[in-house]
């Protein structure tokens, strides 16, 4: 963006044509490591990156072709979010899909396996799902409103010319590589890290170039104070940069091998992996979901935010306790007492900062209540911020040892994970993407307000079948391993507890069933929206939002 | 810097690197205090007999048991709580992962625990339940591995994942990587000599055919060893649990 007007009179931008060499040279590398590989599964990885490359440099071709580049500094990047909207909703639906799928495998096991075909058993699909729905239909969901945000509070467009849209395709061929790796049986075991060296590393570079376009437009902000939705986007980033920079210390079993081991061994790896896994639930799923709700509740109910001073303290308490709740996920295992006793007290101490952002979000209703009745959009946000203070609620309970040692293992971990993830992640999500849907495609509203009201209660309940479902199961096999007979023997067998959780089993694949066809309305009600007539209301860059005027305070 | 606290906070939220900044040291913190002493405590992995690395043919097992997502749904750690002890056996000790480049201690328990499965059922039984689970356990949900005793175990950069672990700190020497391959050979060999193994690796590793299926090393016999060994190497005669260095 050194000058816009020079760069029209040069022709092709200079960014694109970098971006169309590291895209040419990057297939040509992989051409060649997939030749020279005897590992068929760094070929195949290799092969989903040069079909990746080879796309990404047919865009930008035809982009530099077409004038696609020109830059319009004076008007909002929305092209980027509206693309952002698609692929959350996309990967959404696969990723709940997928869900539902592994679900029915536990509910019902002798038909939903294949004996010959490894990819789509339990094992392979489960990693699928969780990377599917956090970092596809989450990672999505944040991408695209954090551009979407953070142009809003700054009064800026997005810095870096066509970089945005490296960052945004760039992503997406980091899932496809993957979930397919996934598929094919490429793991590193760890949860929710479990993209191999190769696939990591492009993540990494994506990363830096996203972390660039955030902060480059904060730094071009016309607005004196960065808006508190900008901390938590980028607490986000620069956490999860951290994060997975550090568990993914590892050494490649050989440049053109798949494989890779981790620095770290036994009881270490532990507690990095968890110290990784639970702030991935932090980071990701919490502060960068806090940024949308930040921006999206105040701006839906057309109120300030509550309280100013409690965004402050509530940041930073938030931040800095997470990062020590991770041993919570190690109670009575090898890892030392004291690590053990360090995690739970924070975790049990971050019950009241999680509070904080429950309380700033419905306080921020004050005054506008009667919207929960006569706008479901408004309703969808204020019950994701009902599930977020369940589900930290429940969490802390959850940390303490004596709770622990019932619960962990158990299918309640599973019902507690849903109860965020489902209840509050996903209904921020739809909440947020039903707002910007009208707004990105310039029309009135939504094409239907009552199909939301549809989305709303399948969803609802469906959530509440699959939580209750994983409570009963989670509780129940939790007192039938500890169970005596008056002799003194263990009471049942593990097998025992396996077919005593079937009736939740397939409770759970009801709900999730409900929760996906929720999601097939937003689809449809979104699609619709996209095809009514516009209304010629350009935003530009002169709007300030309603949220943002509390950052002048 | 004098006046209220809000006002002081008003330079984070102008500067966006003093901004950074601030998240960079709040987050550093919890982490560094957890995780740095765990590498310099000497207590934090206790000193016991009989802990060796893997074979060559248990590795090759255990990177099965990873591309496969076992871990997804069975854990390999034991907790120090009655009913996990009389079920699965003596509470799982850190020493007994420390050379699991990464840990395999699961979170969820879909089926049970593995920590120390090994010998605990026949290797036809292992066979049979990993074929089809439910042809011996009625009541299980895991996915049938059938086509694990179809497809020949591919080992031939086993070398070098010995290689990669002996750079982070696994004591593989010379001799263990130089005879990797006949290694890997003969535990899946009854009638090979068994010398080169038991000089290598102890007396007490498993050489048979543990699939079943003589003349083909198959990806079920990579995975049948691995799940034979667990938690097997620790010789408990000679340790004590509550002696003072291993209590923490």
């Amino acid at each position: 963006m050194t000058d816009a007007l020079a760069m029209r009179r040069q022709g092709p931008p200079l960014d694109a044509a970098v971006y169309l060499v590291v895209c040419l040279v990057g297939a040509f590398l992989m051409t060649v490591g997939a030749a020279m590989s005897k590992d068929p599964l760094f070929q195949f990885e290799a092969e989903i990156f040069i079909v990746g490359f080879l796309a990404g440099a047919a865009m930008l071709l035809m982009g530099i072709m077409g004038g696609a580049f020109r830059p319009e500094p004076e008007k909002y990047m929305d092209g980027v979010i509206r693309a952002g909207v698609i692929a959350t909703l996309f990967w959404g639906v696969v990723g709940m899909l997928v869900g539902v799928v592994i679900a029915a495998q536990l509910a019902f096991p002798r038909i939903m396996y294949l004996p010959d075909f490894g990819p789509l058993n339990f094992g392979r699909l489960r990693p699928l799902h969780t990377s599917g729905v956090i970092f596809a239909f989450g990672g999505n969901a944040l991408i695209a409103t954090s551009f979407y945000v953070v142009q809003r509070t700054c009064r800026a467009r997005l810095f870096g010319g066509v970089t945005p849209w490296f960052v945004f395709w760039g992503y997406q061929l980091f899932i496809v590589s993957a979930a397919l790796g996934y598929l094919a049986g490429i793991t590193r075991s760890q949860e929710y890290a479990e993209p191999e060296w190769m696939t990591t590393l492009w993540l990494v570079v994506i990363w830096v170039a996203y972390l660039l376009v955030f902060l480059g437009t904060i730094w071009k902000r016309k607005e004196p104070h960065i808006y508190v939705a900008n901390w938590f986007y980028l607490a986000f980033i620069v956490t999860i940069a951290i994060l997975v920079l550090v568990n993914n210390m590892e050494l490649p079993v050989g440049l053109l091998n798949h494989r890779s081991y981790p620095v770290w061994a036994g009881v270490e790896s532990a507690m990095v992996q968890w110290w990784y896994g639970h702030n991935a639930v932090g980071f990701f799923l919490t502060a960068g979901f806090l940024a949308m709700m930040y921006y999206f509740v105040p701006k839906r109910a057309e109120r300030p935010i509550y309280s100013y001073r409690l965004s402050i303290v509530h940041f930073w308490a938030l931040i800095f306790i997470y990062i020590w709740a991770g041993p919570h996920h190690l109670h009575y295992t090898a890892l030392p007492q004291w690590t053990q006793t360090l995690g739970m007290t924070f975790s049990i101490m971050l019950w009241m900062p999680s509070w904080g952002g429950m309380i700033n979000g419905l306080m921020t209703l004050s005054g506008a209540w009667d919207k929960l009745r006569t706008d479901p959009v408004v309703r969808m946000l204020v019950v994701s911020l009902a599930f977020y203070g369940m589900a930290t609620f429940e969490g802390p309970v959850m940390s303490i040892r004596t709770v622990n040692a019932l619960s962990h293992y158990t299918d309640w971990t599973i019902g507690h994970v849903h109860s965020g993830a489902l209840g509050w992640v996903g209904f921020v999500t739809f909440g947020s993407v039903y707002c910007m849907v009208p707004w990105l495609w310039k029309k009135e509203r939504l094409y239907s307000n009552s199909l939301v009201e549809w989305h709303f209660w399948i969803a609802t309940t469906g959530i509440l079948l699959y939580i209750t479902s994983m409570w009963v199961n989670g509780i129940m096999e939790g007192l039938m391993w500890r169970e005596y007979t008056p002799q003194g023997f263990l009471a049942y067998s593990f097998a025992e507890t396996v077919s005593a959780r079937h009736v939740g089993n397939v409770v759970r694949l009801v709900g999730g069933l409900m929760y996906l066809s929720g999601v097939f309305i937003m689809v449809y009600n979104c699609w619709r929206t996209v095809r009514m007539p516009s209304v010629e209301r350009a935003p530009t860059l002169a709007m300030l939002p309603a949220a943002a005027a509390i950052a002048a305070e | 810097m004098a006046g209220s606290p809000w006002k002081a906070h008003g330079a984070l939220e102008r500067h966006s690197l003093l901004l950074l900044i601030g998240i960079v040291i709040v987050v550093a913190i919890g982490g560094l205090v957890e995780i740095v002493p765990l590498f310099y405590l000497h207590n934090t992995i206790e000193p016991v007999q009989g802990m060796r690395p893997y074979t060559p043919l248990e590795l090759e097992g255990r990177d099965i048991y990873i591309r496969e997502g076992c871990y997804v749904c069975h854990s390999q750690m034991i907790r120090s709580l009655r009913d996990e002890v009389e079920r699965y056996g003596h509470y799982s000790l850190a020493a007994e992962s420390m050379y699991d480049h990464p840990f395999q201690w699961g979170a969820h328990r879909q089926g049970p625990d593995l920590a120390r499965v090994g010998g605990k059922y026949s290797d036809g039984w292992h066979r049979d339940h990993l074929t089809n689970p439910r042809s011996v356990v009625p009541e299980s949900v895991m996915p049938p591995y059938r086509f694990l005793a179809e497809t020949t175990l591919d080992y031939r950069d086993v070398a070098d994942k010995m290689r990669t672990m002996r750079a982070l700190g696994v004591p593989y020497t010379d001799d263990d990587i130089k005879n990797a391959v006949q290694d890997l050979r003969d535990q899946d060999d009854p009638t090979a000599s068994p010398t080169g193994l038991h000089a290598r690796y102890g007396k007490n590793v498993n050489i048979r055919d543990f699939a079943g299926d003589p003349g083909r090393i198959t990806e079920m016999d990579a995975l049948i060893a691995y799940l034979q060994m667990l938690g097997t190497l620790v010789d408990f005669s000679t340790y004590q649990a509550d002696a003072p260095n291993n209590l923490r």
